[in-house]
């Protein structure tokens, strides 16, 4: 039993790790939380049924379901990268020398806007992920790990290794870094800071993409609100491990897919969705700045 | 010239492409086009005000405008124009049916609402998602009083705007510590518990199912039955509300929280208590709201958690938005427009939190101010 809640806890901090990266990456550049973020993860879950149901129209998923998976992957990553991107170009980049509430505001306007679009073209009702994956898994007495689990794990873990090296290693990764320390100075040593933040919506996007794959595949429905409470879970990880940390989003994620799993099977599981605003409240009054988030004097 | 219109064709194709899978082909394709032309005009108009003659033009319509405004600036007009409204607000009723009646009801509960907001957010500056927690706690307050203790309208409408404000320095307390984004994830959060306990504490909200029976509001044996009754409730309601708001507005209070939004370390050198201050504005934003959700209560004499959702909130935020935060005739006129333009745009009624989402958005970038912007708002949000 306690094992079994471990696993679906990891299963779903994965997932809330992928999301809560996107809010940390904005945030550490722009210094905004990205209130629509929660939209282009319930995007991304969208795509993933529209674009199977194409590719499954035309007779491909038959043939080879793997290829159709990896295709539908790459359209849900594609399409929200450019979902992500617009979200950037049209209600933050005016808005970047504007007071914080302007931004803010903006961000909400357009999670609204995101999630009605989203009702009126592929109606209210639940959008139902069709039986294609083959079930099973390892099971140990009472406690099973199916293959799907495993898959979001694995995948989860690889992606996130690979933020970490792109963001250490790569150009553009250090880029960022350099942007998120001080973006007068290093537009000064010569870093384009429109590609350097468009580069990190399209990351957060991408990341948020697969996260909404993997949880069409889990949960098999998929609804036009979803992204409204993943968003707020996504952020309170991003605030648990510290905003702006990077290794931060991936702990805080996992546990609290930990937590409220556990706190869902052991405490009350119709108060699972308020677990996760409990511990925001109470890690925003006694330690505002996250598990691993450094201390920052307020710059006035 | 050639750029821009390249440009225009550029991003209308974009949307195409975004709208594509959710759309479909001739729909996404009918969007862009759409878009594009939107787009033309929006550059041919942007092109001719930039240019010498639309300078010219541009420069004496402003003019007029300042005229015009001038005009209303003297002061028997500032003191007609809200003895105007009112004469007109105390005799419309008297000729329209029940339904419009209705309409102008629902318009003085979001007005007293969103005046409410209003405080927290455009004079304070404190981004509070969680406002309709306090419309509930209203609600919920003289639904529960009135049908397990028998307790009238009249002291539960004081008790709920009590209770609220207490919820409201809850809150307060709690945020005291965060800044703008923060604060408002928190506030959703505090809206999401409020609503979670509203759905399965059974025994005292009766969850889902909401509250039944409660009495209507009366005076001696005089019984508020008919949809005019409330009318005139709801405005003096409301005509208090903006006499009182009004009031704090122009008081040192007013001036505390306007200074303190422009700039909280400034402020509290200057010698104002930003910890009073801010816990005051959450208090007294949330009092209203009680209030609003006492009279809502009485008025439907039915509750149940569904009124009380975040897009609730997204409502009135809009509200605020769009008339100007931190003015009050602006929020007045926001609110005024949000409940009645639906009305008339019936058949696209679908479209309506579409249409607001997309509002916000384009106010933020070409009218931050609002549509009637408070002045000294109007500098602090052109930077």
């Amino acid at each position: 039993m306690l094992l079994q809640q471990l696993i679906n806890g990891l299963t779903l901090g994965a997932v809330y790790a992928l999301i809560a990266l996107g809010y940390t990456m904005v945030y550490g550049i722009l210094e905004l939380i990205n209130f629509a973020h929660g939209e282009i993860y319930m995007v991304g879950a969208y795509m993933t049924i529209i674009s199977l149901s194409l590719l499954t129209a035309t007779g491909l998923t038959a043939k080879s379901l793997i290829l159709s998976l990896c295709i539908v992957m790459i359209l849900t990553m594609m399409s929200c990268a450019a979902y992500g991107l617009t979200l950037e170009r049209v209600a933050y980049r005016p808005l970047r020398s504007a007071p914080r509430l302007a931004p803010l505001i903006s961000a909400i306007g357009m999670s609204i806007f995101l999630q009605n679009y989203v009702m009126l073209t592929q109606g209210s009702a639940d959008k139902v992920f069709p039986h294609i994956l083959p079930a099973g898994g390892l099971s140990l007495g009472n406690t099973s790990l199916t293959y799907l689990q495993i898959f979001i794990m694995t995948t989860s873990m690889f992606l996130m290794i690979s933020l970490h090296a792109f963001i250490r290693k790569t150009r553009l990764g250090k880029a960022m870094r350099a942007t998120a320390q001080d973006k007068k100075m290093a537009s000064l040593v010569g870093i384009n800071i429109d590609n350097v933040i468009m580069a990190t919506f399209i990351i957060g996007s991408v990341l948020a993409a697969v996260a909404g794959f993997m949880v069409a595949m889990y949960y098999g429905l998929v609804n036009f609100y979803m992204g409204y409470v993943a968003g707020i879970k996504a952020f309170t990880a991003a605030v648990l491990g510290g905003i702006g940390n990077i290794q931060g989003a991936v702990l805080g994620g996992i546990l609290l897919g930990v937590l409220e799993s556990l706190g869902a099977a052991y405490i009350s599981s119709e108060y699972k969705d308020a677990f996760a605003f409990i511990v925001l409240i109470l890690i925003l009054i006694f330690k505002p700045n996250g598990l691993l988030g450094e201390r920052v004097p307020e710059k006035v | 010239m050639f750029r821009k219109r390249y440009k225009s064709i550029f991003a209308s194709i974009w949307s195409g492409l975004l709208l594509l899978p959710f759309m479909g082909i001739g729909r996404s394709a009918i969007a862009a086009g759409i878009l594009f032309a939107g787009f033309t005009l929006f550059t041919k108009t942007k092109d001719f005000i930039t240019s010498p003659e639309g300078r010219i033009l541009s420069h004496s319509v402003q003019d007029r405008i300042c005229t015009i405004y001038g005009m209303l600036e003297t002061t028997w007009i500032k003191r007609g124009f809200p003895v105007a409204i009112l004469t007109l607000l105390l005799i419309t009723p008297l000729t329209i049916n029940n339904y419009y009646i209705d309409v102008l009801t629902i318009t003085g509960i979001y007005a007293i609402l969103a005046l409410g907001l209003n405080i927290v957010v455009g004079l304070a500056g404190l981004l509070d998602l969680g406002y309709v927690a306090f419309y509930a706690v209203g609600a919920y307050s003289y639904g529960i009083l009135n049908t397990q203790f028998g307790i009238s309208f009249w002291p539960a409408i004081l008790i709920g705007a009590i209770l609220a404000a207490f919820a409201g320095m809850l809150l307060g307390m709690v945020t005291l510590r965060l800044r703008g984004d923060y604060l408002a994830i928190v506030t959703l959060g505090f809206l999401m518990i409020v609503h979670l306990v509203l759905n399965n504490w059974d025994e005292v909200t009766r969850g889902p199912n909401g509250i039944l029976g409660i009495q209507s509001p009366s005076i001696g044996g005089f019984v508020f039955s008919e949809p005019i009754h409330f009318y005139y409730l709801i405005l003096v309601l409301a005509v208090f509300t903006v006499f009182v708001i009004n009031r704090i507005n122009h008081s040192w209070i007013g001036r505390a929280w306007i200074a303190m939004r422009e700039n909280e370390i400034a402020a509290s050198a200057m010698g104002i208590d930003v910890t009073k201050m801010k816990i005051l504005a959450f208090a007294l934003g949330a009092s209203w709201a009680g209030i609003a959700g006492v009279f809502f209560a009485g008025r439907y004499s039915f509750i149940s958690p569904e009124s009380f959702t975040f897009l609730e909130t997204v409502l009135v935020l809009s509200m605020v938005v769009l008339g100007g935060m931190g003015s009050i005739p602006g929020v007045i006129l926001g609110t005024a427009l949000l409940i009645i333009l639906p009305e008339i745009f019936r058949g696209f009624q679908d479209y309506r939190m579409l249409a607001f989402g997309g509002a916000m958005v384009l106010m933020m970038a070409f009218r931050p101010q609002g549509l009637i912007g408070s002045p000294r708002r109007k500098i602090e949000l052109h930077g």
